[in-house]
């Protein structure tokens, strides 16, 4: 606890809060402790100003930042069947995502949109991990599916923004499956000789690693990101050792050849659009996109 | 010696006191016989009765049976010729995935499996079933080689899972585990996978994204193990009789979920009491289900597999 957060913060919060402005005003960078003004913080992409440290960013914080001028079309997601195996362990599995809804204002934990960046046509698919750990069940598969159609049917880039706590274990086997349906996804928007970018944020894991998030023609990766596939208490149990420094970090990743590049928050836009600029030929600029 | 099931244990004893009285009776006695035929019609019933009504909890022991048929039992059991290949090409064989070429009922195939071990030394040599990214690579590569020479693929699945290890992930683990995924899902010919025992999540899809996956009565299948998913979601390891239940993870339960296409039935009192008449039988499924796809060009197999796949999950609830 610093003096700031002590002191100053719930001063300055009485002061506002009688004009209804928004009460976290200062939010505090779990890296450096830091304090980080809010405009900021959003100026800066949830990049911590003082120690360049990446914060949790939403599905809709990727949408807002991904496209060109930030215009983006919404795409709306098919509803899937809710609570396929009546699932409840200390809570019911139809409460539990009752919960997330009204935490999040999403349906599930994937949200899709269409736009251009860099003069090309691009799909985004996001995850957000605030829906409980952004894990992969029915609803996320098939985001992923209709975002691979909506790309191939616009003859548009995929680009996918993975973060995953892992399977979405309260849909049992049907979580599993969505490992084979969402390869096929990556499959389509790959045949149709269309670029499919990976970007793997903090944390990336489990069911979603081993399938569509390790597909990409290109991976690019946050600073610090864990990305892998098994958690990292689970080997620690299996090998009985300490794990090496840095161990499942984008750097350690990029070092091993798995992903092409890390890449930080603020020049990822750019770099989206170079690379997409470099894989696609430009297209006319007043082409309707098909619905 | 038998090995026996905690839940086994009323068959265990009638089976102990029969085993005695056939000790016993070694000279010949009338009242001997009589008793020992009341009691093994009693250990059938109890043994009918306890297999009838496993629960899932009970089912995912009988799946990981010390004396089920394995992997390399079917491979021994169902394939002539059996031509073992070895490597990812790249780094290391992964003894944890045998797999090679052979013939199946007079058709030459690609088979592939993961291995669990029979016994300690053996265990250890196949990793107790748990592939590395070499073996899934390992995998790739064959199902590639079926499809350029035209050979149906059939797998074997019994893993708790893809190994978690540090070297694993510095050799890229899910991304192995994506493009054997991938490959199965690309494959032009037919690919007919069994779980045979434990098919454990990412690392048994890795090899059962066919057209036909069958699954043995008593086999389990699921994203977690129910051990692991009790400790993540009640907090508890010793709830995983619950999460087992929870998790449907039974071969009647995949079925009516259509995740899985056939299941193959078992002797009385599971695989491991007649090896030889479960070998059998997953040989006569795996024909039933492979004949029907052999008719297939490689562009209908492809596109019929999406399409199940890609169906999976999305009506009923």
């Amino acid at each position: 606890m610093s003096w700031l957060t002590e002191f100053v913060r719930p001063k300055i919060r009485t002061l506002f809060a009688r004009r209804e402005v928004p009460d976290n005003l200062w939010h505090q960078c779990p890296a450096c402790q830091q304090m980080i003004f809010h405009r900021d913080m959003e100026a800066n992409l949830k990049v911590c100003p003082h120690c360049a440290h990446h914060m949790r960013a939403t599905a809709a914080d990727r949408l807002a930042w991904s496209f060109d001028d930030g215009a983006f079309t919404r795409v709306e997601l098919p509803k899937v069947p809710a609570d396929p195996l009546r699932f409840r362990d200390s809570k019911r599995y139809s409460d539990r995502l009752r919960e997330a809804r009204e935490q999040t204002g999403l349906e599930d934990a994937i949200q899709v949109g269409h736009g251009r960046i860099g003069g090309r046509r691009a799909v985004v698919a996001a995850m957000e991990f605030a829906f409980i750990a952004a894990s992969m069940g029915a609803a996320v598969g098939e985001g992923i599916v209709t975002a691979a159609r909506l790309a191939v049917m616009q003859r548009a880039a995929l680009v996918l923004y993975a973060t995953s706590g892992g399977a979405r274990m309260q849909e049992g086997m049907i979580s599993l499956m969505q490992m084979p349906r969402t390869v096929i996804a990556a499959q389509m928007v790959k045949e149709a000789g269309l670029p499919y970018i990976v970007v793997l944020t903090d944390p990336t894991t489990g069911g979603v690693t081993a399938s569509f998030a390790m597909l990409g023609d290109i991976h690019i990766a946050e600073p610090g990101a864990v990305i892998g596939f098994a958690g990292a208490r689970v080997i620690e149990q299996t090998v009985r050792e300490k794990l090496p420094e840095g161990f499942q970090r984008a750097e350690y990743l990029h070092e091993h050849g798995i992903v092409d590049m890390v890449v930080p928050r603020t020049a990822l836009q750019a770099t989206l659009a170079r690379l997409l600029g470099l894989l696609m030929a430009a297209d006319e600029p007043a082409a309707p996109l098909a619905a | 010696m038998r090995h026996f099931l905690d839940f086994e244990k009323p068959i265990a004893e009638l089976e102990g006191k029969i085993e005695e009285l056939r000790r016993m009776s070694e000279p010949g006695g009338i009242n001997i016989a009589e008793e020992v035929a009341r009691l093994t019609d009693k250990a059938d019933k109890q043994l009918r009765a306890t297999y009838a009504k496993l629960t899932p909890w009970q089912k995912t022991q009988v799946a990981r049976h010390p004396d089920r048929p394995r992997a390399l039992d079917y491979i021994r059991g169902l394939i002539e010729d059996f031509t073992p290949l070895a490597g990812d090409r790249a780094f290391a064989d992964d003894a944890a995935v045998p797999g090679g070429l052979g013939r199946f009922k007079g058709r030459a195939v690609v088979v592939l499996g993961t291995e669990k071990g029979a016994d300690t030394e053996s265990r250890v040599k196949h990793n107790f079933g748990m592939a590395r990214p070499e073996g899934y690579r390992k995998a790739r590569r064959l199902i590639a080689l079926a499809g350029r020479f035209k050979l149906p693929v059939l797998s074997f699945v019994d893993t708790s899972g893809a190994f978690p290890g540090v070297e694993a992930e510095a050799r890229g683990q899910a991304e192995a585990i994506a493009r054997s995924i991938e490959a199965c899902l690309d494959a032009p010919v037919p690919v007919v996978a069994t779980i045979i025992g434990e098919g454990g999540s990412g690392g048994a899809i890795a090899l059962a994204a066919g057209d036909q996956v069958l699954m043995l009565e008593h086999a389990i299948y699921s994203v977690i193990s129910p051990e692991g998913c009790a400790s993540i979601l009640w907090r508890d390891a010793a709830q995983a009789a619950t999460a087992a239940e929870a998790l449907r993870l039974t071969a009647e339960d995949l079925r009516r979920l259509k995740l899985i296409d056939a299941i193959v039935p078992e002797p009385l009192g599971g695989a491991h009491r007649d090896r030889e008449a479960t070998i059998k039988a997953v040989g006569e499924a795996i024909e039933r289900a492979l004949v029907p796809l052999l008719s297939q060009d490689g562009a209908a197999l492809r596109a019929h597999r999406r399409q199940k796949f890609l169906e999976m999950g999305r009506e009923g609830g």
